[in-house]
Parts: C-alpha cells; sequence; structure tokens
C-alpha cells in the first residue's frame, strides 16, 4: 500500500535566480583599469598579481567570515594566526635553506608544503588558546570580545618580536617558485600564479564542504539561525570551535603564503592586513564565501592597480571601495544572516 | 509506551527574566502525556516565554521543570531536543537559504531519513514533496509552517511544542490541520500548543491551561471551558464561539 | 547606606552633580590635583615635568574616550586619528606660518573643524550598520590616516615628524619674572605647563557637565538598551553620531595641548597604536563610564610606565644569559605586559579603580 518515496522532477522547483552581479564585478573592475593603467602588459602583470594577492587575502579573511556569521563573534586579533603563520613558515624554511636553494622542483615543493603545514598547525593551537581564553569567557558581548581580541593580537604580535626579534626579516621562495614567465611583454610571477592555484582550491573545497557535507549543511544553518539548530538537537558549542580552529588554520596557511608574496614583513604584518580583512567581510557581506572571495579579489585588484597609478592613495582607495559597496547593499554583497 | 493521563511535561513555579523583566512569575503547569494541552491566554501573558523556557533558549531562574520524570531545568537545548521534546517555533525558525530536503535531513540527528516517516509527511503535507530540492525561502507561508512542524515529527518524539501555527494562515490551511494534529495524537504523541484561534483549540485540545500575567490561572478540560460562556469571557475576554 | 557630608552646592555645581561619591576616592583625587598643581615647584626636574605634563594631557584624552566607551558604550580604533589632527594642526600651521598665537588659533580651528566633519561622516555612516561594524571602520580610517601622514612628508615631515615653535610666552627662555620663584625660575616650559592645566581642568569639568546631562543619560541609556531607547523615540544614529563628534573634538584638543607642550609631533607621538592601547588600558583600568577614571587611571599608568621600564631594564641586564626571558621583560616589549594587563582588566576588572572604590563606599 505505501508508495515508494520519489523526488519530483527538476522541472516543479522554483529556481531562485543566481545574484550574477557581484561575480561581475572584479570584472568590471578589472575591464575599467586598462584604460587607466595604459600598457595592457603592464596591465596583465597587475591583474595576475591583484588576483593572487585576492586569493591570498581569501584564505586568510574566510575563516573569520564563517566565525563572524556562524558565531556572531568579531576576532579583531586574527592577523596574530597570519602573523604567526608567517614566521613558522619562515623558521621551517631557513634551516632547510638547502632544499630552498636546490632546482629540485620536488624538494622545493616538499619544503613548501612543510612550511604550510607548519604555518597551519601552528595557528590551529594558538587558535584553539585564543577560543579558550579569550572568546569563551566573553561570548555574547560584543565590546568586551574587541577588547579582549585586540588585547590578543597585541600579546602576540609582541611575543614574536621577542621570539624573533624586532628587525624586518626576509623569506625566500624556494627555487624553482622563483622568477616569472613571460606572456608576451607581460612578467607573470611564478609564485602568483601558485597563489591563484592555492586560493581557488581552498575556496572550492570550502564550498563543497559547506555544500556537500552535513557538517557544512549544520555551519550554513547555525549562521542564519543558530538557536533553531540548537533547539535541533546539535550541540552548536563544538561547532563552533571547530570552525574557530579551521578559520585560524587558514589564516596560517595563508599567512605563510602572504609572507612569501611581501618577502620582507615585521612582526606587524598581522595588524596590517587586519584592516584589509575588515574591508573585505564588510564587503563581501556575512556569512557568505563567494561574497569573501569577491571582495577579496576586489581588494587585491584596487591595491594593485592604485598600486601602480597613485601608490599614495592605495590604502583609501580601498576604503572608498568599501564605502561605494556599503552604498549599493548595505549588508555587503551578499547579505546570508538575517540579523 | 504511552501512560495516558500522566503528567508528561511539569512545570514547578518557574520563573524567567529576561534582561531587567520579569516575566515569568511561577508557573505551574502539568501537560498529562497522551492528549493535547492548549495554551491559552492574551497577548503578552508569557505563553511563548513558557515554551522557550522549556526549551531552555531562555533560561528559568527559579523553579524545576520535569519531563519523563528527569529533571531538565538545568539542561541545554540540544539534550533537551535529544530527549524527545520536538519544539515549533512563532517563528517558525525554518532555514530558508536551505532546501526543504536539507531543513529535514538537519532535523534527523543520525542524518538519515526515514522512509516511513517520510511518506506520513508526504501524506499530511503534499507541499513538501512538490518542493523537495526548492530553497525553502521561496515557500508560502502555509508551507512553511507545515516544514517547520514536519521537521520536528522527523525524528520520534514524546512532546511537541506548537507555538501559534496558524497564525496569518488562510482557513483552509488550518482545517488541514487540525486532522494533521488529530493524526498526530492518534500516534500517541502529547502537544503542547499556544493557540489564539480558539476554534482550533477546541477542535484539538484535551486539557487548557490559561496564562496571565506570568502564571497559570486556570486549569482544566476543554470541554468544561468550552461549555462556559462567561468562563471564557472573563479569562480570555471573549468567547470561543465567537471565533471560527 | 553610609553617611555623607553635604557637598557645598558650589563643588555640586562645579562637578556638574558628579561627586566622587567614595571618601578614599575624593582623597586619592584631591591629593592628584594638588600634586599636579605644585609639580612645577615640588618635583622639580625636566623628566617629571614632562610626565606631569603627559598625565594632564591623557587625562582629557581618555576622559574623551571614556565619553565614547564607558558612556555611550562604542569602541572606536580612530581616536589616535582625532588626537592626531589636533596636534598635526598646530603643528603644521605652526611650521608654515609665522609661529604665534595666529597660528595655534588657526591651527586648532582647522583641526576641530576636520575633526567634526571626519567624525560625522564617519558616524552617521557606519553607526547605521553595527556597533561592531563601527569598530572595523574606524580602524580601517585610523590606519589609512596614519598611512597618509607619514606619506605627505612635504607637510608632515613624514616618518621623522615637525619641530615647531610656541608663542613667545610660552618659549623655554621666556621668563615671567626675574627672580626665582620658590626656587624654580618661572620660564616658557613653566607656563605652558599651566596652561595646559588649566586647559585640562576646563575640558573635564565640561565633559563631566555633558556626561550628566539629559543628552548624557540618553547615551547611558542607548548603551544599556538601545532598541528599547529607539523604541521610546530616540534616534539612536543621531545620538550616537552626536556623542562620537564631541569626543572626536575633545581629543583634538587634547592634540592641540600635546603639540603645545611637545613643540614636535610625529606619526609615533599621537597615531600610533601603541597609543590607542594606552587609552584603551587606562580607560578599561581607571574605570568604564565615571570619567574620573581617567584621572586616577592617567596617573597609575604614567607612573607606572615610567618607574617600570626603568625595572624592566634591569630585569633584562639580570637575565641576560636566559635568552628568551632575556628579551620579554626587556623594556622594549612593555607592550606585551601591558597587553597581558588589558586582557586581563578587561575581564576581571571590567569596573575599575574608580568602579570597585565605589562599590566598596557603598558596601557592596
Amino acid at each position: 500500500m505505501s508508495k515508494p518515496v520519489t523526488a519530483p522532477s527538476a522541472s516543479d522547483i522554483p529556481r531562485r535566480p543566481l545574484d550574477w552581479l557581484p561575480v561581475a564585478l572584479p570584472l568590471i573592475v578589472a575591464v575599467a583599469s586598462l584604460p587607466l593603467i595604459g600598457n595592457p602588459w603592464t596591465w596583465l602583470t597587475l591583474t595576475i598579481a591583484g588576483l593572487a594577492m585576492g586569493m591570498i587575502i581569501f584564505t586568510v579573511s574566510s575563516g573569520l567570515m564563517l566565525v563572524f556569521g556562524l558565531m556572531d563573534v568579531l576576532n579583531f586579533g586574527h592577523g596574530a594566526f597570519i602573523a604567526l603563520g608567517a614566521y613558522v613558515g619562515l623558521s621551517v624554511l631557513m634551516p632547510l635553506t638547502p632544499w630552498v636553494e636546490a632546482t629540485s622542483v620536488l624538494l622545493n615543493s616538499a619544503v613548501f608544503a612543510l612550511a604550510l603545514c607548519a604555518g597551519v598547525v601552528v595557528a590551529g593551537m594558538v587558535g584553539l588558546v585564543f577560543d579558550r581564553l579569550l572568546i569563551q569567557p566573553v561570548y555574547g558581548n560584543h565590546l568586551k570580545q574587541i577588547l579582549m581580541t585586540t588585547g590578543g593580537l597585541i600579546i602576540v604580535e609582541q611575543l614574536i618580536r621577542a621570539a624573533w626579534g624586532a628587525e624586518t626579516v626576509s623569506f625566500n621562495l624556494p627555487a624553482s617558485l622563483r622568477g616569472s614567465w613571460l606572456l608576451g611583454e607581460a612578467a607573470v610571477e611564478r609564485y602568483r600564479i601558485v597563489a591563484l592555484g592555492i586560493g581557488s582550491a581552498i575556496f572550492l573545497g570550502l564550498l563543497l564542504v559547506l555544500t556537500r557535507t552535513r557538517i557544512g549543511l549544520m555551519i550554513r544553518a547555525g549562521v542564519e539561525n543558530r538557536e533553531m539548530l540548537e533547539a535541533m538537537g546539535h550541540r552548536t558549542r563544538h561547532l563552533f570551535v571547530g570552525v574557530f580552529v579551521v578559520g585560524a588554520m587558514l589564516a596560517g596557511l595563508g599567512g605563510v603564503m602572504w609572507g612569501l608574496y611581501l618577502q620582507n614583513f615585521t612582526a606587524s604584518i598581522g595588524a596590517q592586513i587586519n584592516v584589509l580583512i575588515f574591508i573585505v567581510i564588510i564587503v563581501g557581506g556575512l556569512g557568505s564565501t563567494t561574497g569573501c572571495l569577491i571582495g577579496a579579489l576586489l581588494v587585491g585588484l584596487t591595491t594593485n592597480y592604485v598600486g601602480f597609478a597613485a601608490p599614495k592613495i592605495a590604502l583609501f582607495s580601498n576604503i572608498l571601495l568599501m564605502l561605494l559597496i556599503l552604498l549599493w547593499r548595505p549588508q555587503g554583497l551578499y547579505r546570508v544572516v538575517d540579523r | 509506551m504511552v501512560d495516558r493521563g500522566a503528567p508528561l511535561l511539569t512545570l514547578d513555579k518557574v520563573e524567567t527574566r529576561i534582561g531587567a523583566y520579569h516575566i515569568l512569575h511561577g508557573v505551574d503547569l502539568v501537560v498529562p502525556e497522551g492528549g493535547a494541552t492548549m495554551l491559552l491566554g492574551r497577548n503578552g501573558a508569557g505563553k511563548t516565554t513558557t515554551a522557550r523556557t522549556v526549551m531552555a533558549l531562555w533560561r528559568a531562574c527559579a523553579g524545576t521543570i520535569t519531563f519523563g520524570g528527569r529533571d531538565i531545568t538545568r539542561e541545554d537545548a540540544p539534550t533537551i531536543a535529544r530527549l524527545g521534546i520536538g519544539y515549533v517555533p512563532e517563528s517558525m525558525g525554518i532555514f530558508s537559504d536551505l532546501t526543504v530536503a536539507e531543513n529535514l535531513r538537519l532535523a534527523s540527528i543520525s542524518g538519515h531519513l526515514d522512509p516511513n516517516r517520510l511518506e506520513v509527511i508526504f501524506n499530511a503535507f503534499p507541499a513538501m514533496k512538490r518542493f523537495w530540492l526548492g530553497r525553502a525561502g521561496t515557500l508560502s507561508g502555509g508551507q512553511k509552517q507545515m516544514l517547520s512542524i514536519a521537521r520536528a515529527i522527523v525524528e520520534p518524539r514524546r512532546l511537541l511544542i506548537i507555538d501559534e501555527p496558524t497564525k496569518g494562515l488562510a482557513p483552509a490551511i488550518i482545517a488541514n490541520m487540525v486532522s494533521v494534529f488529530r493524526d498526530l495524537k492518534a500516534t500517541g504523541v502529547t502537544i503542547l500548543m499556544i493557540e489564539q484561534n480558539f476554534a482550533l483549540a477546541r477542535a484539538i485540545g484535551d486539557t487548557v491551561a490559561v496564562m496571565e500575567d506570568g502564571r497559570i490561572v486556570y486549569r482544566g478540560g476543554m470541554a468544561d471551558l468550552s461549555e462556559d460562556d462567561a468562563l471564557q469571557r472573563r479569562l480570555l475576554g471573549l468567547s470561543m464561539s465567537a471565533h471560527q | 547606606m553610609t553617611e555623607h557630608t553635604q557637598a557645598p552646592s558650589l563643588i555640586l555645581r562645579l562637578l556638574s552633580g558628579d561627586l566622587p561619591r567614595s571618601r578614599v576616592l575624593t582623597i586619592i583625587l584631591i591629593t592628584i590635583v594638588v600634586g599636579l598643581i605644585v609639580a612645577p615647584f615640588f618635583i622639580p626636574g625636566a623628566r617629571s615635568l614632562n610626565t606631569a605634563a603627559k598625565i594632564l594631557i591623557f587625562i582629557a584624552l581618555v576622559a574623551s574616550y571614556d565619553l565614547l566607551l564607558g558612556y555611550t558604550g562604542i569602541v572606536s580604533f580612530a581616536h589616535t586619528m582625532f588626537f592626531g589632527i589636533g596636534a598635526y594642526g598646530v603643528a603644521i600651521a605652526s611650521s608654515r606660518m609665522e609661529a604665534g598665537w595666529t597660528a595655534l588659533a588657526v591651527g586648532t580651528s582647522l583641526a576641530i573643524l576636520l575633526s567634526g566633519l571626519l567624525a560625522t561622516v564617519i558616524g552617521l555612516f557606519s553607526l547605521r550598520v553595527r556597533a561592531v561594524f563601527f569598530a572595523m571602520i574606524t580602524l580601517a580610517v585610523a590606519t589609512a590616516f596614519s598611512t597618509l601622514m607619514s606619506q605627505l612628508s612635504e607637510w608632515t615631515g613624514g616618518e621623522d615628524g615637525i619641530t615647531f615653535k610656541m608663542p613667545q610666552v610660552f618659549q623655554p627662555s621666556f621668563r615671567l619674572f626675574e627672580e626665582p620663584v620658590f626656587g624654580i625660575v618661572v620660564n616658557g616650559r613653566i607656563l605652558s605647563y599651566y596652561a595646559i592645566l588649566v586647559a585640562v581642568a576646563m575640558l573635564f569639568l565640561l565633559m563631566l557637565r555633558i556626561a550628566n546631562s539629559p543628552f548624557g543619560r540618553v547615551l547611558q541609556a542607548i548603551r544599556e538598551n538601545p532598541f528599547r531607547t529607539e523604541a521610546i523615540g530616540y534616534r539612536t544614529v543621531l545620538y550616537r553620531t552626536i556623542a562620537s563628534v564631541i569626543s572626536a573634538m575633545f581629543a583634538t584638543l587634547a592634540g592641540v595641548l600635546m603639540a603645545i607642550w611637545l613643540r614636535y609631533n610625529g606619526p609615533d607621538t599621537t597615531l600610533s597604536l601603541e597609543v590607542m592601547v594606552d587609552i584603551l588600558l587606562i580607560t578599561v583600568i581607571g574605570g568604564m563610564g565615571t570619567l574620573y577614571g581617567a584621572i586616577v587611571g592617567s596617573v597609575l599608568f604614567m607612573v607606572a610606565q615610567t618607574y617600570l621600564q626603568d625595572i624592566m631594564v634591569l630585569a633584562s641586564k639580570a637575565s641576560e644569559h636566559i635568552p628568551l626571558l632575556a628579551s620579554l621583560v626587556h623594556p622594549d616589549r612593555w607592550l606585551l605586559w601591558l597587553g597581558l594587563l588589558f586582557v586581563l582588566s578587561v575581564y576581571y576588572f571590567p569596573q575599575g579603580v574608580v568602579g570597585s572604590l565605589r562599590d566598596r563606599a557603598r558596601g557592596g
């Protein structure tokens, strides 16, 4: 008597129209900048640099964005994980200089991967400590959260200075990642392409986890309505710590990559990129991975284009970008969280 | 094992504060197993606060809550849900960005949907089957309400706490809901329902409790209350027959 | 309820009805005030005078921040920016025009104007969204401003900053009296110190007046429960914006005073993150939402900073053979211990010194 349960056909379902306008934004910015830059080859170099930088910024911001959307926690100390990643990566590469300088792609890749792993692990552990000591005790109190995490950033930065010194350090790329390929008249740096690849892989990975796994389902639901998720029997506390730690790990990974991108940095590297991350999060919208990516790409592109055309106002141009987007969509490019 | 008539959920002198406001001033409520208890009262009486306090979404600052013989006053919401209480909030709590299928899958602790229960749901709410892969946010008000109830019954529950399920719904849909709730009762599930629609309350309610100013001011059988017009007017401000 | 002797009505009006409400606190405050008044004569030496002047300026700066953080409940990272605008305003005016009262007036007015404008724009824009976004945006704007100041080296002297002169009365070579008073020559430095003292006193009393006005009470209501306050009919965005503008202007005036005292300004003096942390720390330790906390906190902080750093130098030398320990207690790592103290205060000691003293006086 019981009928088999069949899924309805695809034509029955009302489809949400894909919000493509924000996706087109980086394209629009890139195309609009071509006349401003003039030389198409320079433009190409800058565009790739911008995209690579954007990918790295996405990597470090994605964790913070999820944590903010899911837990309503704003970790002003997120830059600490990035700084740690960079310095830990540096510490891994320095004793292994022969591997770094070798011309073997295998050795280079191995040492690069090792640096990335070290950054991820250390950042993850510190993330756990951050959550336990700075986030959990004042959960729910935004004011104290901001204050405590800012304090955390300062403490970590100072500890880094104590351990590694306050001078500028140099971070050398593994040999086979150095140099550029020639595309017509444009010099495209190898490392930037690698960064693009890694960042894209992370983005796809995040999307897959969010849309295809049960954990991703819980995260997406929790971003929308944490209370209901709990009332349905799910323990969100563990989910949150997990997301926070993964966010920290991604920041550590991005930190290694960012350090290699800059090649020279100090312990303030975390605090400096904090500002860019906040701009990305505000632009992207709470809880939206795609929004975060687009925001990051926009920031990367803007920084590079303006950095070439009018270096003094580079940081301002990002703020201007943020203001313009907020005027258009006050909740960010993609509004997911209903607050 | 349904022990009809025995108290399933008991609130004893429960008080709740939200910020500076003292909402519940000592609620004494007994929900007998196997029937439907209607929680009535004017707006602002504290009905939703009571429901949320039971689900530990707000903490009781005094009193005890007992479920199936177990003290759940200090437990957290996930534990209470897993003990067998399903919650259908006033705002429905639908995850708009997830599909209907994902909403239901999330409601199952194991992650797998029992095909038998799924069929029960599809029979009661055909729209769920139609919009299976659709985004829950695109559903109509009535359909969202159905999804919210469907979610609560994906897992076998001993008690369903339902907060104003018919608010803003068309009469035809409400009539459908009456039969759904009657079917649910037949399966042995206990229902605690907050409702302003007195016709619905009378149709499915067995016992009734009336709240006013954070306290229970009347307890009794639904049959007794629905026959006493004067009592209705005194407690609820109008008679049940006035609401169809 | 402890017995209070009724304060004379003049004092009540001066303090806008906001008494210390604690005998211990009253004694401490009177000691501090007297100490600051007689400092040039009783604690001679350039270093101590410098510390005293810094205390005064920070009192004004931190009190203005307390209006925002303590009374309105908003975290802003742009306070150093307004502080810097005041200092740079005077600095640029005094170095571009002929140093004197006109330059001072021009610099101050332009600075106040700019601060008011910026605070209004930032406030109207971001206070509408969420308080947390406000913090992020202020951080972004402040960082951008700091970078800008470093880069516009033609005007601002870049990383090195600008040195400039003050009106003749404030110059060190100026002599008010021929003979030394109480053994101290009353020169331009002493005069500028007292000018700053008077200015800070007036600013502080003005802030007390604002905090205890109906406007101030609305701010506190917004801090406690913004939704309810909005529901009653107060437009919270408007009030918050006005509060941030007022706070910014007072900070700018503090910056002006800083420039008058140092006769130098650079990015590290006013715009650095370290100054922002100092402000945050003093506000929290002194006691949020008390204004008196700024006085107590600034004194504690400046004294600690001077003497603790001396101790740190000794400790660093003593632990030379333990590498990590040596670098941890090195005076350059002053900010590390500050940060730790800050985090501990926010969590364990949010009511601050003044808050605790008042609690104790209440019998709590």
